[in-house]
């Protein structure tokens, strides 16, 4: 390296990873319930699924992070986005594809999958 | 490609790692291996995170759940439950964190509330052995933006306007030192680091080159620019080798990316770096002492002027900072002058990190905004006195340092104020004191230590210490007189003015402001052979009252010297001429019959 230019490219290829661990009004939050229920009902491929999205659209702010049983487990898997200035959003029976789905209308286009929701479920 | 999740960090400061953090890490790698997720969830090895009370830390991200104290058999249940299930082990975290089951964010802690992190701000958060993670965290931006911006002059004089002051406790202001070196005309100038901590109870600086080594490097790169140096050295103590390890990486580091050596961003500006290892001499942490360590000769000190900006090592040009100060110049630069000049007081800008030691529960590492108060660190970030003793006094600047008493608790920490009373910032260590410790033997500590660590250069150091402690010792031994305490004034005060270097001329401190706040204690010991905290054994004398022992005997098989006699069920005496005052009969009675 010895330009300016390669410096703010390695920043840029390395700031998201550090900004997994800065607190941040601005970040998005998906959160996939991983207890036995939502483990059993398939969340861990959800999960990866989701991970692996973020990473090769390269969002930044945009985390994944777990939790418990969210309480109704015959909707498994279930996860939860929170994005900045917006109202929960639950997403309900979750299947990697649908995942893809989410992170490329709901975090990116900002548009929320209705179809998926809790909402429509039921 | 990586699927990275989840951040483990652990720390690797000093702290952490001699209360096992090593091992810690590595039981992670194992456990995460045995659950199949070490692919999506990453160890990092961070800098002090400060609170070395609770060590070793854990903090899992982006949770940014604050483990503490946690221990080898525990990471595999953090492994299983956290990182695989989601769900967070409550039972390790911090007990603060923690409120009627919500979980608190660290920065809610009142440990970290009030601190304000600018020498610290990576420290903790990124891998001190990844260029990346601090290019990341907008590293050698700073530098950058000197090197393609500003000119060397606009470089000074932004650091001029931020009023930074140095922070190994002088407190002379950076920008007007680099000034002064840079009008210096010659073929060759030198960029140090002064990096010899030296203060008992003070580990301020090796937190820094720990954490953030990087933020040292650049901000000695940006000073090289700005005074026309383009070598560097930084001087470390040998004693510190996690700290010596890392700055080593971190340069190497720098050199592969080219932000260290020749024409660093094609601007044809070059720079490099050497560390210099200290053999631990306290007097090597004065600066022209440091300097002729660094030629290669015994550490002394010579006199000044010629100050190093004009004449320093190998009698060329010279600027000296301490790490701490190097710390701030990215952020200075990065933010501006005005932004960094937002803390602190009128005279005092910024922050200041201070190793919290001593008589206090949350010991560790702090930075406040100067101005701050002696009781905001000492009872709100470091949570008060432990087992609900009283705070008698704190020690600042180590042995070059003075006292402040309880009545002085509300002084705002900044260079004046606390100059004004006696005492000194200096490095930033800052040592509590409870009603049991004896100001007396603490001032005779302090004096035991640069008796000690005098070079012997000049003689009003290395005598007048030297009798200075003795007429201390006279006064602990119980043979003391009143002539002796004004005699000690007397020598502090010959001391201080003819001393050739800052050790000698600091040295008399810790008795002079004990002089100052509690020569009652020192009247006490001379004329009433007494010493109220019961730390000087020669004043001391164990007693048993007759009418609380129970004659279990207890204490007299205890006894080393057999000074303890009675019969069994009858009250005991204690021989004092045979005693030898180590106090296990008074830890071991079960009925609290013996005392001081």
């Amino acid at each position: 390296m010895k330009s300016l230019a390669d410096l703010e490219a390695i920043r840029n290829k390395t700031v998201n990873k550090v900004g997994l661990r800065k607190e941040n009004a601005e970040e998005t939050r998906i959160v996939v319930g991983t207890a036995t229920c939502g483990i059993a009902a398939g969340a861990r491929p959800v999960m990866q699924a989701f991970v692996e999205e973020i990473q090769k659209r390269n969002l930044s702010n945009t985390f994944v992070t777990q939790t418990g049983c969210i309480g109704v487990c015959r909707l498994e898997p279930i996860v939860e986005v929170y994005a900045p200035g917006q109202e929960k959003v639950t997403y309900v029976k979750m299947t990697p594809e649908k995942a893809q789905k989410v992170v490329l209308d709901h975090v990116v286009n900002g548009k929320i999958v209705e179809e998926y929701t809790i909402g429509k479920a039921e | 490609m990586e699927l990275v999740r989840s951040h483990v960090l652990v720390c690797g400061g000093t702290g952490c790692t001699s209360s096992g953090s090593k091992q810690i890490i590595e039981e992670f790698e194992t456990q995460l291996k045995n659950f199949d997720i070490d692919k999506e969830v990453k160890v990092i090895q961070t800098g002090c995170f400060g609170f070395c009370a609770m060590g070793p830390i854990v903090i899992v991200y982006p949770e940014g759940s604050f483990y503490s104290m946690v221990q080898k058999e525990d990471v595999a249940e953090i492994v299983e439950q956290h990182l695989l299930k989601g769900k967070i082990v409550t039972r390790l975290l911090y007990k603060e964190t923690v409120e009627e089951d919500n979980v608190k964010s660290l920065n809610e802690i009142d440990f970290y509330k009030k601190q304000h992190r600018v020498a610290l701000r990576n420290c903790g958060v990124i891998d001190p052995e990844n260029i990346d993670e601090y290019i990341a965290c907008d590293g050698y931006k700073a530098l950058g933006k000197a090197l393609t911006e500003m000119t060397p002059q606009e470089v000074i004089q932004e650091v001029k306007d931020s009023g930074l002051r140095g922070r190994g406790g002088g407190g002379f202001p950076t920008g007007v030192k680099w000034d002064f070196a840079s009008k210096s005309v010659n073929d060759q100038k030198y960029v140090l680091c002064n990096a010899d901590e030296g203060d008992p109870g003070a580990f301020m600086d090796r937190s820094v080159l720990e954490g953030d080594p990087h933020s040292v490097i650049e901000a000695m790169a940006i000073a090289g620019y700005a005074i026309g140096a383009n070598q560097g050295y930084i001087y470390v103590r040998a004693e510190y080798p996690i700290a010596v390890h890392r700055l080593q990486v971190a340069i190497d580091q720098a050199r592969e990316y080219g932000i260290l050596g020749k024409n660093i961003f094609e601007t044809g500006f070059d720079f490099d770096l050497e560390i210099r290892l200290g053999a631990g001499a306290f007097v090597c942490g004065e600066e022209t002492a440091l300097m002729t360590s660094i030629e290669g000769r015994r550490g002394e000190p010579r006199p000044r002027p010629p100050f190093p900006a004009v004449k320093g090592l190998w009698d060329k040009p010279t600027i000296l900072n301490n790490v701490e100060t190097y710390a701030n110049i990215p952020v200075i630069l990065l933010n501006g002058a005005k932004e960094f000049a937002k803390l602190g007081t009128e005279t005092s800008k910024g922050t200041k990190v201070f190793a919290l030691g001593g008589k206090i529960n949350n010991t560790g590492l702090v930075e406040v905004p100067m101005g701050t108060t002696l009781r905001e660190v000492v009872y709100e970030i470091g949570g008060g006195i432990p087992n609900g003793k009283q705070f008698k006094a704190a020690q600042t600047g180590g042995p070059s340092g003075g006292c402040i008493p309880a009545d002085l608790i509300d002084t705002p920490i900044d260079y004046d104020s606390l100059i004004k009373i006696g005492s000194m910032m200096g490095s930033g260590g800052l040592i509590v004191m409870d009603e049991d410790t004896c100001m007396v033997d603490i001032a005779k500590f302090f004096l035991e230590f640069t008796v000690d660590e005098s070079c012997g250069k000049c003689v009003p150091c290395r005598i007048g210490t030297k009798r200075l402690l003795e007429l201390l010792n006279k006064i602990t031994d119980g043979t003391g007189t009143l002539e002796d305490i004004d005699e000690m004034e007397t020598l502090c005060n010959t001391i201080k003015s003819s001393a050739l270097c800052g050790l000698g001329q600091t040295a008399p401190n810790p008795v002079l402001s004990t002089l100052k706040y509690f020569r009652d204690e020192y009247v006490e010991h001379v004329v009433d052979k007494k010493c109220r905290a019961g730390v000087c054994k020669a004043l001391l004398s164990y007693k048993i009252d007759a009418d609380k022992c129970k004659g279990c005997t207890l204490c007299a098989r205890q006894c080393p010297v057999g000074a303890i006699s009675g019969k069994v069920k009858e009250a005991h005496i204690i021989d004092t001429t045979k005693c030898i005052k180590c106090g296990v009969c008074e830890s071991t009675c079960k009925f609290g019959a013996i005392s001081k």
